[in-house]
């Protein structure tokens, strides 16, 4: 809207009216005849759909659908208006713009109603016993998720472990040394790795483990190797770009310096990409803790606390909302409410590490000074 | 402490690409020379050969040879890296580390190297360094700000100061002051003069009244045109090189005709 | 200066140097290795536990007579009708909001929503699912009694509609808000790296909005909008928990999509089965999961050749 420029048949000079008004403006419709438009339009759809409710047309009042038919109404209006007052081309404009502004509308719909359904129903069980108390023969209410919390920590922990060695090192490789077929082999089975769905990651490590265990195994640690099948591509892009951002001056004022390429890799280049490979492992670990599938195939699930990644069964804390939504005993509202309160948890978790991420960058980037 | 240069029917590559053919010339101790010549004549190129920093460029080699006091730089087992600890390097655009304040981005050539160095011997460090590149009075009450606080003129001091922190013999400058204003320029000019003392000093400028006002000998380079390699046309005293030189092409490059 | 010069340095200095080197070279090319080695693992595990249940005999899998084909056919079209839906709703709509964000909306309030869409693209999977099964399907019952009534007669939408609301639909919707972000960010920077000067051009030309946009922006848009689409299917495809808690399963084959019998999907059929399996039942879900991985490399890779070929397109002009 901010750019329509007057459709030519309109640009008539002086033909306005009496009181001459500027030129440019004529046959343009006013600033706030869209909003004002749309707010009406969704006022008489209400008004209609309380009306027909109330006559027992349909059911029962509906807000779903009478936003729905607002905003189509909406829509239809404004361009027919603008099809009259201002032509083909800027009724085109207004009819796509309306789209437009539509579909970011609609896509924050599911986003509002997630967020404040799992805010809701996680409120009530989100309380002490939920971070103190394991679900250990608990049958019916109380219980709680620290079994599943501190599985989901040593898992995380330990592919982080794996993942951040390897992908960072890969990165420095691909960056800083390589050159020829196997920098070009790495980069094409990173990006063919970034497309592994993640059951698939699960699947491997129950291979790769049952192969040295036996059939059936359920290991932390084989959820950490699955994990880290995911993460390491993750870590070696974001690495590999942030150290791509270094200026080569500052790698060329180092080797003038006398200093070998290992140390200016490690006390130049590595300090200076510091805040952004930290972010890059921040977002990837947030990418991977919520991960479930994998975790459900080879970490397996119990109601017991397990402080060992490396034997039996872990419990963590995606698999323990799903467990507890699949697998209800005789009360379902108890175990559904778990459910909630563990992923408001999730969603908590995972909200802190991107917003840590996001500072990360805003305090410890260097200043580029020019 | 300064050093003769020798180089010797020198060529480099890029690959298959000749950049600069047969260069033959000596650098005199304790003499500031200037390299002058159009654009992509390869003086920057030939600059980089001599403390082996054209290495960095992937493909990059070198035929003949560069003696620094008799000793081959492309001999066999050199290390670059103790070449690079010898000949010292400034660059066009003022690069202080970022992550380093003003008195670390002195020491990085001692800290980056992993030598440990008492605090009393640092701070001396820093203070002659600093002194050496006429920027002390200016910073020494902000030490531990970071380098990339300072204005670009000073930043290009720093980068000199932690240059000769490492105590070269040699220091070679590429165009050190294209990015400086005029101010700036004249005092990394003056700084020029005084190092000279202690430095045998290269300095590639696409400035002639700059190279005419700080060196004592000026190269001539020049191209044939572009693809083709890269040559020391003129080799001579400043003086001559700017009042009667030997060769045409340099005199229409100092009086302006073309570059 | 007057310092002694150290010219002569002791060569054992050099040495050790000179092996930090070799040694973080190593280390580097080490870590590069390992994920070559990591990646051809996954392949051989896979292959070689998925062998048993392929070369097995028919009838030794659940839901069907046949053969370990006839057992991953259902399974194959399920994953790829649901991510194809959820793909045609989801793509027209992030193509709206990255071009709201990145030529329509203020540039104040451009950040703060693209970092909205980054949050939404963070928000764990089994969370849209418990989503998806609580508060979207008993949602959508309405909506599918209505269609079935009213549009039954198009293939799709034929009756009888399900009473739960755990449809293919309602997955493909799921899916659709969970890719949402992915295509919504990839797309958006592309549209942010349109060049200017076309988009200036086209404005000095008197053009209107959208005209600038089919001017200036799709063009050089296009093949970005394709490969997001197609990561964006990738992710899809390998969907696991939204659909195993939203969808009721069955082993068939059908277009329509609000009916209680719904084909399945590879990624979900394995995480509700695999707990409780054994020996060949084990087998035959990692050969689906290896038809799922053949499945999205083929897709990714069609994508990453959609953005080399633009991009050597762009060169060459």
């Amino acid at each position: 809207m901010t750019a329509t420029l007057p459709p030519r048949a309109a640009a008539d000079p002086q033909g306005a009216g009496p009181a001459r008004v500027n030129s440019y403006t004529s046959g343009k419709l006013p600033r706030w005849a869209a909003p004002a438009l749309t707010v009406a339009c969704l006022m008489g759809a209400i008004a209609v759909v309380a009306l027909l409710a109330a006559a027992g047309a349909i059911g029962e009042f509906s807000l779903v659908l009478a936003v729905i038919l607002g905003t189509v109404s909406a829509i239809a209006l404004i361009t027919t208006i603008s099809l009259i007052a201002e032509g083909r081309r800027a009724a085109t404009n207004r009819f796509m713009i309306a789209l437009v502004i539509t579909a970011f509308v609609v896509a924050l719909l599911p986003l509002v109603s997630v967020l404040s359904t799992v805010l809701v129903n996680g409120a009530p069980r989100f309380d002490l016993q939920f971070f103190t108390w394991s679900m250990r023969s608990v049958i019916g209410e109380g219980g709680g998720a620290l079994h599943a919390i501190v599985g989901t920590l040593q898992i995380t922990a330990w592919a982080t472990l794996i993942s951040v060695p390897i992908g960072l090192f890969a990165a420095i490789y691909l960056v800083e040394y390589g050159r020829g077929p196997l920098a070009r082999a790495i980069t094409f089975f990173v990006d063919v790795m970034t497309g592994i769905p993640s059951i698939v990651a699960g699947l491997f490590a129950y291979a790769l483990f049952a192969l040295i265990f036996g059939e059936g195994v359920r290991l932390g640690f084989a959820g950490s190797v699955a994990l880290s099948v995911l993460m390491i591509p993750v870590v070696v892009r974001s690495s590999e770009e942030m150290l791509k951002l270094v200026p080569n001056e500052l790698r060329e004022a180092a080797y003038a310096l006398g200093v070998p390429k290992w140390l200016t890799v490690v006390k130049v280049v590595l300090p200076t990409a510091a805040a952004g490979i930290i972010t890059g492992i921040t977002l990837a670990i947030a990418r991977v803790i919520g991960e479930t599938a994998p975790l459900l195939i080879v970490a397996g699930f119990t109601s017991s606390m397990n402080y060992n990644a490396f034997s039996e069964r872990m419990q963590s804390l995606p698999v323990f909302v799903y467990t507890q939504y699949a697998n209800p005993g005789t009360d379902v509202d108890v175990y559904l409410e778990r459910a909630w309160a563990g992923a408001l948890t999730l969603i908590i978790i995972v909200m802190a590490l991107n917003l840590i991420a996001r500072l990360i960058t805003r305090l410890f980037q260097p200043k580029a000074g020019r | 402490m300064s050093k003769r240069i020798e180089v010797r029917d020198l060529n480099v590559y890029y690959g298959k690409f000749k950049a600069v053919e047969d260069v033959n010339l000596t650098i005199e101790p304790r003499s500031v020379t200037a390299f002058i010549g159009p654009s992509g004549c390869g003086k920057s190129t030939f600059l980089r050969t001599i403390n082996r920093m054209h290495e960095v460029i992937p493909g990059a080699y070198v035929e003949g040879e560069v003696l620094v006091d008799g000793n081959n730089l492309y001999g066999k087992g050199v290390d670059p890296v103790l070449v690079r600890r010898q000949v010292g390097m400034v660059f066009q655009r003022p690069n202080p580390f970022p992550t380093m304040s003003i008195a670390d981005n002195v020491l990085a050539g001692v800290k980056l190297n992993n030598r440990r160095i008492a605090k009393s011997d640092a701070e001396a460090l820093v203070e002659k360094s600093l002194r050496g590149a006429n920027l002390w009075n200016e910073v020494k009450d902000r030490l531990d700000r970071p380098g990339s606080s300072l204005s670009g003129g000073q930043q290009q001091r720093l980068c000199i100061a932690r240059a000769i922190a490492v105590e070269p013999e040699v220091i070679l400058m590429d165009e050190p002051c294209s990015a400086l204003d005029p101010i700036s320029t004249l005092a990394i000019e003056d700084l020029i003069e005084e190092l000279k003392t202690d430095y045998t000093i290269v300095i590639v400028t696409h400035n002639m009244q700059q190279a005419s006002r700080v060196s004592d000998k000026t190269a001539f380079f020049n191209i044939a045109g572009t693809g083709m390699p890269g040559k020391l046309i003129e080799y001579d005293e400043t003086a001559t090189i700017f009042s009667n030189p030997a060769v045409k092409a340099t005199e229409d490059y100092v009086s302006g005709k073309f570059g | 200066m007057t310092a002694p010069t150290e010219a002569p340095r002791p060569a054992a200095v050099d040495t050790v140097e000179r092996r930090g080197d070799k040694t973080f070279s190593r280390l580097a090319v080490g870590a590069g290795t390992a994920i070559l080695i990591a990646l051809a693992a996954v392949a051989i595990f896979l292959v070689a536990q998925s062998l048993p249940a392929i070369v097995a005999p028919a009838g030794s899998f659940r839901g069907t007579e046949g053969d370990f084909w006839q057992y991953v056919a259902p399974l194959a079209f399920g994953t790829v009708w649901a991510a194809a839906l959820a793909l045609i709703m989801a793509v027209p709509i992030a193509v709206g909001i990255a071009l709201f964000i990145s030529h329509y909306a203020p540039r104040k309030l451009a950040q703060p929503l693209g970092y909205i869409i980054d949050l939404l693209a963070a928000v764990p999977s089994v969370v849209y699912g418990l989503w998806g099964i609580t508060v979207l399907a008993p949602a959508t019952v309405p909506l599918y009694e209505w269609l079935a009534e009213n549009a039954g007669w198009f293939p799709l939408f034929a009756g009888p509609a399900s009473g739960t609301g755990r449809t293919v639909l309602t997955v493909a919707i799921v899916l659709a808000v969970m890719v949402l972000p992915i295509i919504t960010a990839l797309t958006r920077e592309v549209f942010v790296q349109t060049p200017t000067l076309n988009q200036e051009a086209a404005y000095a030309l008197g053009a209107t909005w959208w005209e600038m946009v089919r001017m200036a922006v799709f063009p050089y848009a296009r093949s970005g909008i394709i490969s997001a689409s197609m990561l964006g299917l990738g992710r899809a495809l390998g969907e696991t928990m939204a659909v195993a808690m939203v969808l009721s399963p069955s082993a068939i084959i059908s277009f329509a999509v609000i009916q209680s019998e719904n084909p399945s999907t590879i990624a979900a059929n394995i995480a509700l089965n695999f707990p409780e399996s054994a020996g060949i039942q084990v087998n035959a879900l990692i050969a689906t999961g290896l038809v799922l991985f053949v499945i999205t490399l083929i897709v990714n890779s069609l994508a990453r050749y959609i953005v080399n070929r633009h991009e050597r397109s762009l060169e060459s002009r």
